[in-house]
């Protein structure tokens, strides 16, 4: 083996894995936030107001801007890879994967990320001052609460919302126990409780996001 | 009669092999790198061969004709492998595993081959152990062992129904080995076309077929090794893979090289019987199965009937109406007789119009007894692959109804003659595994093949081939630009050319399977003088025929399979009448030959030691001329020659 | 039977190749699949025309030489099967079969259905074994190994190298096999000595030749005709953290 820096395609996978490992916690921490708005606006604006400004969450998001950015670019050297892998494919070709959202991580992948972007745009960029206004509240103070209410009052908005929402679900259903398997914890004991417990992170998580949009709409909160 | 020397050392049994090694040549390590030796064939032998001269130093160039040396069919050998380490503490010893194999060769093999490769089986089991062989093993932690035909002591090691393919990986890892150390050099889809003998009578190189490229390549060495496996094929239908066949060893045989005892063939008991005229090949049920299940025909005729329209079904004839004939005729070791008394046992019952399956070439094997008597979760764990295999081919669950078997071409014990080196009557010219004709006499036990094998390549081949090489260090590299290689390479192009230009009519699988039939109906499990000599003409015949109707479609430059079948069956043409000669020529009944003439009343093979106590070994004289027969007589002096008898322990 | 086939023919490394239909008749449901092609190619010879080249060998299910992609799937819709073992009874009257070579970077197509797996051999040859040489081993005995993990080697070392798992893979990966070496020798106190190295180097090899990487979709199990388990993967994933972390 040479001495050169090689990047073994596991050490590329263990990256990704461990990132998305991160990142599925740092949904469940997004999500419990957003649920704060079920209950009571105040509260969600507290919170957004905490993750605003106190420090700890200022410098962590940074790493996880960081996290995501390895996440996507080893997904997709290793995705161009795995296309230069098989030249030419097949005429026919059944469906033969057991996790069967697996063959499209990297299109879901792709809507996540434009997701992310316009997530971003509205909602981050927003609260930067980058982009637009910012509602306040009767204390002069910022209104993200508001910002979410406003934005979900929008029929066709909910709808993209949820389709996206959905689309990483199906991200996620794969992710879960496809990181546990790369980092080599598989193992016929609890193989089953893994891969349950994946999809069903996948399913409550998914649920979340989307019912917070539609409450809204439907004017259910 | 040419006097043979089979170069035994001298000295009592048990220490000849010692004595051999104390006393023999040796090359130094600097030396080693000097000398080339070539090797045809990575299945057991030729792969651990290869392997183990390599890491002595020699410069090794190992051929095979599949993509990969891992694809020999040493890999599908299923039941397991024999060693006398006495582990079941059952009374195994060296000299019984000896004994077990002369008897069940029916004492036509030589004492000390067969002396020495008993007490190298055990180093056989610690080799493949420290290469990683995963072994059954007991929840001791221990070893594993099970038993086979022909033996009283359980010393079969195994894994699970593919030991072959575990050894075979085993052998392949340390050749593969070998290969990123720079001390082998492997050649893959080549095909070994004919021998290289020099002037001064000595092999010095091969000349291959590339399979891919169609070219023509020669290779020179200062010793070679084939190790090519046995020539079933010849029958067409065989266990054997389909391109398993005899072209090295007939090769060789035409450059010089003798034939010994080409007649005695394994027709092994338990096969899926043949189902159709377009079938390619025979699969083997191993024959670990007969550990636990009872072979079988029904007594009344009336019930074979019932059972062929369908209104009866096999596991409900009752006991009484059974004929658990192997455990009638031989109770001392019942279903576990050895593998040729076993085959023609059955042959027996089916030519008596007891046959079962809508051929009526056919006898149960049931598990039934086993079944209620251990689980079916025990069977399944020790069958359970070989049972799938059964449903896969014939649709039949062999849990709920008997499986049905019939005999089939397995194994050649015949091959090129070698002396107690290994080495053929051509200096130079080595021979291991089922290619040779060294170890297993006129009948081979199960589960011995892979014992030869590796016994062969491991530890046997790699001495004495040293001994050979010890004064070759001087030779320097062989060139392979000399008028031997050119007429070698000149004779291949020739035939290649020859085949091709015949532009016949009849495509080489149908000749193929004519010359299978011919030898199956009289060259099969029971010869006699006149099938025999119809045998020879119709095979003479059928040459002729070949020559002149053959199809060989295509160019021989790139990949051209019909072109290789072929080259294959011109020369399974001329072995076959070689077959033929040797079992008319042996007018006696010994292991896998048997001779209608020469019976007992009871129908058991009734062997001539007085006249045929012997190796008969085939010496090539020209093409249609009568080959001229050697003999090397086969002394006993440990071991009381008797009839076999497997009724009484 | 009668069947329809659409087999990949391909004259050499370089030609470019397509699809040929072919017409099969009075097929015996008994066949095997080889056994209708070499019916096919009998019919070919006879007409004079070069018959469809194809890998095989022991015809049992053993060796892994045979392969074939049927229907879109590596050895055919069979679970558990060979090319070898698979049966014509498998198949419906008149269906259309259709038969392509294994479709992968490191596994070029040499004629018609034959492709170069020896890149397989690559990958060993960087590792895949123990270096003991012959002779000087310590008794069968002296080792006693846990049968359960003896059980588990057995069933990674089961493997035939046929390159299912490959051909199924939507990445072209090779990890299934390379697992199935990995854990063989993991799970054995024989192969624990040169453990780290062995994974290191394979997986390198494995890189070098050009296979895609495992992205867990486990087709490869799915398809393997001797159903290695990809929890081979986990723990060739283990072994190679282990490796690198120590």
């Amino acid at each position: 083996m040479s001495n050169k820096p090689y990047y073994s395609s596991i050490t590329k996978k263990i990256v990704m894995s461990l990132m998305g490992l991160f990142l599925l916690t740092f949904l469940v921490v997004h999500l419990a936030l957003n649920s704060l708005i079920l209950f009571n606006k105040e509260w969600f604006n507290e919170g957004a107001h905490f993750m605003g400004t106190n420090w700890f969450i200022q410098v962590f998001q940074w790493v996880l801007f960081g996290g995501f950015a390895l996440h996507i670019v080893f997904g997709v050297i290793l995705q161009i890879k795995n296309w230069l892998s098989r030249p030419k494919g097949y005429k026919r070709r059944a469906a033969m994967e057991q996790s069967p959202f697996s063959k499209y991580m990297i299109y879901t992948g792709i809507i996540i990320l434009i997701f992310l972007v316009i997530h971003l745009g509205n909602f981050f960029f927003v609260k930067m001052g980058w982009i637009g206004g910012m509602p306040l509240t009767a204390s002069g103070g910022e209104d993200m609460g508001q910002l979410v209410i406003n934005l979900f009052q929008h029929g066709g908005y909910v709808a993209f919302y949820v389709v996206m929402i959905l689309l990483m679900g199906f991200h996620l259903d794969h992710a879960f126990q496809s990181a546990f398997q790369t980092l080599g914890l598989n193992h016929a004991t609890y193989w089953n409780f893994i891969n349950g417990l994946g999809r069903a992170y996948a399913i409550v998580v998914t649920l979340g996001f989307v019912i917070i949009p539609l409450f809204i709409y439907f004017k259910i909160v | 009669m040419t006097k043979i020397d089979s170069k035994i050392p001298a000295g009592p049994l048990a220490e000849k092999w010692t004595h051999y090694k104390e006393h023999q040549n040796l090359v130094n390590p600097a030396n080693k790198r000097k000398i080339d030796i070539i090797v045809i064939g990575t299945g057991l032998a030729g792969g651990a061969a290869a392997a183990s001269l390599g890491e002595l130093g020699f410069n090794v160039k190992v051929f095979c004709i599949q993509d990969s040396p891992r694809r020999a069919h040493s890999i599908a050998a299923q039941g397991g492998i024999n060693a006398a380490k006495n582990y079941p503490n059952d009374g195994d010893t060296v000299y019984r595993l000896f004994y077990d194999t002369i008897k069940g060769g029916d004492y036509r093999a030589r004492e000390a081959n067969v002396y020495r490769l008993a007490e190298v089986s055990n180093n056989i089991i610690d080799q493949c152990v420290a290469q990683g062989v995963p072994f059954a093993r007991e929840y001791s932690g221990y070893l594993a062992n099970r038993s086979f035909g022909g033996a009283l002591v359980s010393r079969t090691f195994y894994a699970r129904g593919q030991t072959g393919q575990q050894l075979l990986l085993g052998a392949y890892g340390a050749l593969s080995k070998e290969i990123k150390r720079g001390s082998v050099k492997l050649y893959t889809r080549r095909e070994m076309l004919d021998l290289v003998v020099t002037g001064e009578g000595k092999a010095r190189g091969v000349i291959v077929r590339n399979l891919f490229t169609g070219e023509i390549e020669r290779y020179g060495a200062h010793a070679v090794l084939l190790a090519t496996g046995g020539y079933g094929n010849v029958y067409f239908l065989s266990t054997n893979a389909m391109t398993s066949n005899g072209s090295a060893a007939w090769r060789a045989y035409k450059r010089g090289a003798w034939f010994a005892n080409p007649c005695y063939v394994q027709i092994h008991p338990t096969c899926i019987p043949v189902h159709g005229s377009y079938q390619s090949k025979l699969t083997l049920m191993s024959e670990s199965l007969r550990n636990d299940g009872r072979i079988w025909v029904p007594k009344n005729k009336e019930d074979i009937e019932k059972v062929r329209s369908g209104a009866l079904k096999p596991k409900d004839i009752p006991e009484e109406n059974r004929d658990y004939y192997l455990e009638r005729r031989y109770p001392a070791f019942g279903n576990l007789v050895p593998r040729d008394v076993a085959s023609r046992a059955a042959k027996e019952r089916c030519d008596a119009g007891y046959g079962v399956g809508n051929t009526g070439l056919a006898v149960y094997l049931d598990f039934k007894d086993a079944i209620d008597r251990l689980g079916k979760e025990v069977i399944k764990a020790r069958y359970g692959n070989l049972f799938d295999m059964y449903e896969r081919i014939v649709d039949d669950n062999p849990y709920e109804t008997p499986m049905m078997i019939y005999p089939a071409i397995h194994y050649s014990m015949g091959g090129l003659w070698v002396d107690y080196e290994l080495q053929s009557n051509i200096p130079g010219l080595f021979v291991g595994g089922e290619a040779n004709f060294s170890d297993h006499g006129a009948n081979r036990l199960g589960a011995s093949a892979l014992m030869q094998g590796l016994s062969d390549g491991y530890f046997v081949l790699p001495y004495t081939m040293q001994n050979y090489l010890a004064d070759q260090i001087t030779v320097g590299a062989i060139p392979t630009n000399t008028p031997e290689f050119d007429a070698a390479e000149k004779a291949v192009k020739d035939r290649i050319q020859k085949l091709m230009s015949v532009n016949g009519t009849e495509t080489v699988d149908a000749l193929h399977k004519r010359l299978g039939l011919i030898m199956w109906d009289h060259v099969g499990m029971a010869r006699n003088k006149e099938g025999l000599e119809k045998a020879i003409k119709d095979i003479q015949a059928l040459r002729k025929e070949f020559w002149e109707k053959v199809r060989v479609p295509g160019s021989p430059d790139g990949i051209n399979i019909e072109l290789e079948k072929a080259l294959r069956l011109a020369d399974f043409l001329e072995l076959g009448e070689l077959m033929a000669r040797d079992a008319l020529h042996r007018e006696e009944s010994a292991g896998g030959h048997f001779r209608e003439e020469f019976q007992t009343p009871e129908g058991e093979a009734l062997r001539n030691d007085k006249d045929y106590m012997y190796v008969g070994a085939w010496e090539y004289t020209g093409d249609d001329k009568e080959p001229k027969l050697n003999k090397e007589e086969l002394k006993y002096e440990n071991i009381e020659v008797k009839t076999r008898n497997y009724k009484t322990a | 039977m009668d069947l329809k086939l659409k087999i990949w023919r391909q004259a050499g490394p370089t030609a470019k190749g397509q699809f040929v239909d072919y017409d099969v008749h009075n097929i015996s449901s008994d066949a095997s699949f080889l056994e209708m092609i070499d019916i096919l190619n009998d019919e070919l010879v006879e007409k004079g025309e070069d018959p469809v080249a194809f890998d095989h060998d022991c015809r049992e299910g053993i060796c892994g030489m045979c392969s074939m992609f049927i229907n879109g799937h590596p050895h055919g819709p069979e679970k558990a099967t060979t090319t070898c073992q698979l049966h014509m009874r498998k198949f419906k009257d008149g269906e259309t079969i259709t038969v392509e070579p294994w479709r992968a970077k490191p596994f070029p197509v040499i004629k018609d259905l034959i492709v170069d797996r020896s890149a397989f051999d690559e990958i060993i040859q960087a590792g895949g074994y123990t270096s003991a040489t012959t002779g000087g081993v310590p008794d069968a005995n002296a080792i006693p190994i846990n049968k359960e993990n003896a059980e588990l080697a057995m069933d990674a070392a089961a493997c035939i190298g046929c390159g299912a798992c490959v051909a199924a893979c939507k990445n072209a990966s090779a990890m299934l096999f390379v697992s199935a070496k990995v854990s063989q020798f993991a799970l054995l106190p024989q192969g624990k000595v040169e453990a780290k190295d062995r994974v290191k180097e394979m997986v390198a090899k494995m890189d070098e030749l050009g296979f895609g990487n495992c992205t867990n979709t486990y087709a490869c199990e799915a398809e393997c005709p001797k159903e290695i388990s990809i929890t081979n993967i986990a723990r060739l994933n283990r072994q190679f953290i282990g490796a690198k972390l120590g």
